[in-house]
C-alpha cells in the first residue's frame, strides 16, 4: 500500500516537473521538428501545394544537380560570405585593436560602430538602394554616391552600381559587410581585453617588435574567438536574403539570385513545393558541412 | 631629443588611429543621417538638393506615412508582436529552464539536447514546410500564428542562457523557500526569475531586435496588410510607391529610431551579452 502510494507520488511529481517543460517543447515539436521532417518528407514528392502529391523518388535532387540557376546561386552566397570573411573580420579586428588601448572617445566608438548591425536588413537595403540610386533628373545625379563621384571629379567612376551584372554582387557584398562588421567588432574587442597584459610586457622584454608580437601573442591568443566569428560570419553571409531583397528587388535576378531567393521563388513563384524543399535540404547539408570543419579546425587549433 | 621623437611619434600614431576609427564611425552614421534628412524633402527637392541641411524643411512626410502610408497600423503590429513573442519566450523558456535546471522527470536531457542541436543546425529553407504546415493549420494570416512561430525562432537560446543562470543559483535558497511550503511555479517565479534578472535582459533585447527587425515569415504567413509588421510594410510601400522618397524614408526613419534608442539606452546589456558569448548562435 504505501509502495503504491509512493509511486503514485513520484509519478505526480515528474509529471509536474515534466508540465514545466510542455509548452516550450510543444511548440519546438510543431514548428521546428515538424517542419524538419515534412521539409525532408516533401523533397521526395511532386507537389504544386495544393492537390495530389506524386512520390517521385530523388528525381528533385537529380534535377537540382544539373540546376546551375541553383549552383550561381551557391557561388553568389559564397562570393558574398568570401567578401565578408576577409574584407570585412579584417576590417572588425583591425578596429578592435585600435580600440584595445587607453584611448579617448572609446566608448563612443563602440557604440557606433554596433548601430548598423541593429537596423534592420530591409532598412539598410532601402537606404543604400537610395544612395546607389543611378538615375539622372536635369543633368544632376539623384543617388547620393553617383552626386558624389560626379562633383568631386571622378565622373568616369560613376556608374549603375546595384545595375550592372558586373558589379551588382559586389555592392551588395559590401553593403552585407558595413551592416555585419559591428559584431565582429564587439567579439574581438571583448576578445582582446581577456588577454593578459604581461604577455605583452614579456614579449617586449624578449625583444619582439609589434609585428612579433601581434604574429606570436596576440593571434594565437585570439584563435579560439577568430572561429568563432568565422562560423558566424559563414552561417550569416551564406544565408543574406532580406538585404538582396530589398537592394534589388527583381532587378538582377540571375546575377544576384542567393540559396534562399531560390528557395523562395520555386515556392512562391512556380509552386514547386517539393523542389523547393529538396533545395532547402542540400543547402542545409551544405551549411552543416562547412560549420562541421570549421569547428573540427578549431578543435584542432585549440590543442595546438 | 631621443624623449621628444618617442613623444612625437606617440601623438602621430594616437592622430591616426583616431583619424582610422572616425572615419569608420562617419561611415556608419552617414547613411543614417541621410535618411533622416531625406525624410524632411519633399519631392521636388529630394532630387536635386544636396546641401547636408536642406534649404526648406518639410515636416509633413511622417504625416502622410503615418496615415495615407498605412504605417500606423504596421507600427502597431510590430509592437502587438513584439511585446507578445517577448513576453511569451521570456515565460515560456524559463519555465522550461527551470526544469531542465532544477527538477527531474525522465527523458530531462534528451529534450534538452533537442533543444541544443536545434540551435546547433541552421534551417535556412524550412520556412517551405512550416508554410504548409501553417496552410493545414489554419494560422495562415493570423497574428496567433505568427507570434508562435516567432516564438518558437527565440526559444533554443533563451532556454539555454535561462539555464546557465538557474545552474549558479545556490540550492540553500530553494530549500529555504521549500521549508516555507513553496511550490515549484511559486520558487520559479519568486527566486528564480529575479535571481536571472541579468539573463532576462540579454534575452528580451536580443529578442526585441530579433522580432522587431523580422521579414521573412512575416512576408510567408502575412497576406492581409491590416495585419503586417514594419518591415513588411516598408517592402509593400516601397513597391507600390517606389519614387516617393521622402515618404519612404520618413517610413524608415519611425522603422529605424525606436530599434537605435533601445539600443543606446539597454548599450551596457547587448556588449555584456555578446561579450560572455552566451548569445553565440
Amino acid at each position: 500500500m504505501n509502495k503504491k502510494f509512493k509511486a503514485a507520488a513520484i509519478f505526480k511529481d515528474n509529471l509536474q516537473n515534466f508540465l514545466f517543460v510542455l509548452p516550450a517543447f510543444a511548440i519546438f515539436c510543431i514548428f521546428y521538428i515538424y517542419p524538419f521532417y515534412k521539409m525532408i518528407h516533401l523533397s521526395f514528392y511532386d507537389w504544386r501545394g495544393i492537390g495530389p502529391m506524386h512520390f517521385i523518388g530523388l528525381s528533385n535532387y537529380k534535377e537540382l544537380m544539373g540546376d546551375s540557376l541553383w549552383w550561381d546561386s551557391i557561388w553568389h552566397a559564397g562570393y558574398i560570405t568570401l567578401i565578408a570573411l576577409t574584407f570585412q573580420n579584417a576590417l572588425a579586428f583591425a578596429l578592435a585593436l585600435a580600440c584595445d588601448r587607453e584611448i579617448r572617445m572609446k566608448r563612443f566608438y563602440r557604440v557606433i560602430f554596433f548601430i548598423p548591425p541593429v537596423l534592420s536588413e530591409v532598412v539598410v537595403g532601402l537606404i543604400w538602394n537610395w544612395i546607389l540610386n543611378p538615375e539622372t533628373q536635369n543633368g544632376s545625379y539623384i543617388g547620393l554616391l553617383n552626386h558624389f563621384l560626379f562633383t568631386s571629379g571622378l565622373p568616369q567612376m560613376v556608374h549603375d552600381w546595384l545595375g550592372d551584372p558586373k558589379t551588382a554582387l559586389t555592392t551588395i557584398a559590401i553593403v552585407h559587410s558595413w551592416k555585419g562588421f559591428g559584431w565582429g567588432f564587439i567579439m574581438f574587442l571583448a576578445g582582446l581585453q581577456t588577454i593578459d597584459k604581461q604577455l605583452y610586457e614579456a614579449a617586449r622584454v624578449d625583444g619582439a617588435g609589434t609585428w612579433k608580437t601581434f604574429m606570436n601573442v596576440t593571434i594565437p591568443m585570439m584563435l579560439p574567438v577568430i572561429l568563432v566569428v568565422m562560423i558566424l560570419t559563414i552561417l550569416g553571409s551564406m544565408q543574406v536574403f532580406v538585404l538582396i531583397i530589398a537592394m534589388v528587388n527583381e532587378g538582377l535576378v540571375n546575377y544576384t539570385d542567393v540559396p534562399v531567393t531560390r528557395i523562395f521563388s520555386a515556392m512562391q513563384s512556380t509552386d514547386r513545393f517539393g523542389y523547393a524543399c529538396a533545395e532547402a535540404v542540400i543547402f542545409g547539408l551544405i551549411l552543416v558541412g562547412i560549420s562541421f570543419i570549421t569547428k573540427r579546425l578549431s578543435d584542432k587549433a585549440k590543442q595546438v | 631629443m631621443r624623449t621628444n621623437k618617442y613623444v612625437l611619434w606617440g601623438m602621430t600614431k594616437s592622430t591616426l588611429i583616431h583619424v582610422f576609427l572616425m572615419s569608420v564611425a562617419m561611415t556608419c552614421l552617414f547613411p543614417i543621417f541621410w535618411m533622416i534628412r531625406c525624410a524632411f524633402m519633399t519631392n521636388d527637392t529630394v532630387f536635386v538638393d544636396k546641401a547636408l541641411i536642406p534649404h526648406h524643411l518639410n515636416f509633413g512626410n511622417f504625416a502622410t506615412a503615418w496615415t495615407q502610408g498605412n504605417f500606423a497600423v504596421y507600427f502597431l503590429n510590430s509592437v502587438i508582436y513584439t511585446v507578445c513573442v517577448v513576453g511569451g519566450i521570456v515565460l515560456i523558456s524559463s519555465l522550461a529552464a527551470y526544469s531542465f535546471s532544477r527538477l527531474k522527470f525522465p527523458g530531462k536531457n534528451i529534450i534538452f539536447y533537442l533543444f541544443v542541436a536545434a540551435m546547433m543546425i541552421p534551417l535556412p529553407g524550412s520556412f517551405v514546410a512550416l508554410f504548409v504546415l501553417m496552410t493545414k493549420l489554419h494560422l495562415v494570416n493570423t497574428r496567433f500564428g505568427y507570434i508562435l512561430c516567432m516564438i518558437n525562432v527565440g526559444l533554443s537560446m533563451s532556454i539555454l542562457l535561462f539555464k546557465t543562470f538557474f545552474d549558479k543559483m545556490p540550492p540553500e535558497l530553494e530549500d529555504a523557500a521549500r521549508i516555507d511550503g513553496c511550490t515549484k511555479l511559486g520558487i520559479w517565479w519568486n527566486m528564480a526569475m529575479p535571481f536571472a534578472r541579468p539573463a532576462i535582459a540579454v534575452i528580451v533585447i536580443f529578442n526585441s531586435l530579433n522580432v522587431w527587425n523580422e521579414y521573412i515569415l512575416a512576408t510567408l504567413l502575412l497576406e492581409d496588410s491590416k495585419l503586417m509588421p514594419l518591415q513588411r510594410g516598408l517592402v509593400v510601400f516601397q513597391g507600390a510607391n517606389s519614387t516617393d522618397y521622402p515618404v519612404l524614408m520618413a517610413g524608415l526613419t519611425m522603422a529605424a529610431i525606436p530599434i537605435i534608442v533601445v539600443y543606446l539606452a539597454m548599450q551596457k546589456h547587448i556588449v555584456k551579452g555578446l561579450s560572455s558569448g552566451e548569445v553565440l548562435g
